[in-house]
């Protein structure tokens, strides 16, 4: 692609809408408990934000923003979070996946279940949004290297 | 032929407007399928859910607390299947990328 100009006109739109989609991304997530939305809806509004940037401006600006490098391990934190919950309930007494036997002091069981759901729910979000970024980079990435 | 496939689309939006007029409410306790039994005669998960879903888990979006909760291992399941596809792209689109480069 050395042929085609790179416009900065675009660059600059997509700079303006990546951090109200992320922002936007993020209140899906969180706000999950309350409204439609959760952690693969939000998951995937956090990957548009970061792919709209790597389509805009190639594949040097991209990596500025997310390189590889982290965004690979982010996917396993991700998945973590959500196994490392589910085993944390169950090393103190419960099922796996039983929030309400969570090792966090000073709440009753129905707030525990909550708190619950939302770790999980950021841990989908996650693993969803680097998961997106990753399948994007190993297709295309590269590919106007050259 | 133009004509034909806008009103094939028109008359199945009517059809699907006007079947859609018979839903019950949502969320509503008292229709036929959060009364089933199953089949050891306890309730199903539906008509628990709608009942249980606030007073056990403060949230109140029923949907989540399925998903995130009562549901939650097959959720799980759902994350590996997503996780699987990217360790797929790494170990097939990744590796070929360098082979052309050496």
């Amino acid at each position: 692609m050395k042929d085609k100009i790179e416009s900065p006109i675009v660059l600059l739109g997509a700079r303006l809408l990546s951090p109200y989609i992320m922002v936007f991304g993020w209140y899906v997530i969180f706000h999950g408990h309350y409204s439609p939305g959760g952690g693969f809806q939000g998951g995937a509004l956090l990957a548009a934000s970061i792919l709209l940037i790597r389509v805009a401006g190639g594949s040097k600006i991209g990596t500025l923003q997310l390189n590889e490098k982290i965004n690979t391990p982010l996917a396993v934190i991700g998945v973590l979070i959500y196994f490392a919950t589910g085993i944390a309930a169950m090393i103190t007494g419960g099922y796996f996946l039983d929030y309400a036997f969570l090792p966090i002091p000073g709440m009753d069981p129905a707030w525990l279940r909550y708190t619950g759901i939302l770790i999980i729910e950021v841990g989908i979000g996650l693993a969803v949004m680097a998961i997106l970024i990753m399948i994007y980079d190993n297709m295309a990435m590269g590919e106007d290297r050259d | 032929m133009k004509l034909l496939k806008i009103t094939i689309l028109i008359l199945f939006a009517a059809v699907l407007i006007y079947a859609s007029s018979d839903l019950p409410y949502r969320g509503d306790p008292d229709t036929v399928m959060h009364n089933a039994r199953s089949i050891t005669d306890t309730a199903v998960i539906g008509s628990y859910a709608i009942q249980e879903s606030y007073t056990e888990t403060r949230t109140p979006n029923m949907v989540t607390v399925i998903l995130g909760d009562y549901r939650s291992i097959d959720t799980f399941g759902e994350q590996i299947v997503i996780y699987t596809a990217g360790l797929i792209t790494i170990l097939i689109l990744r590796r070929r990328r360098r082979e052309d480069e050496g």
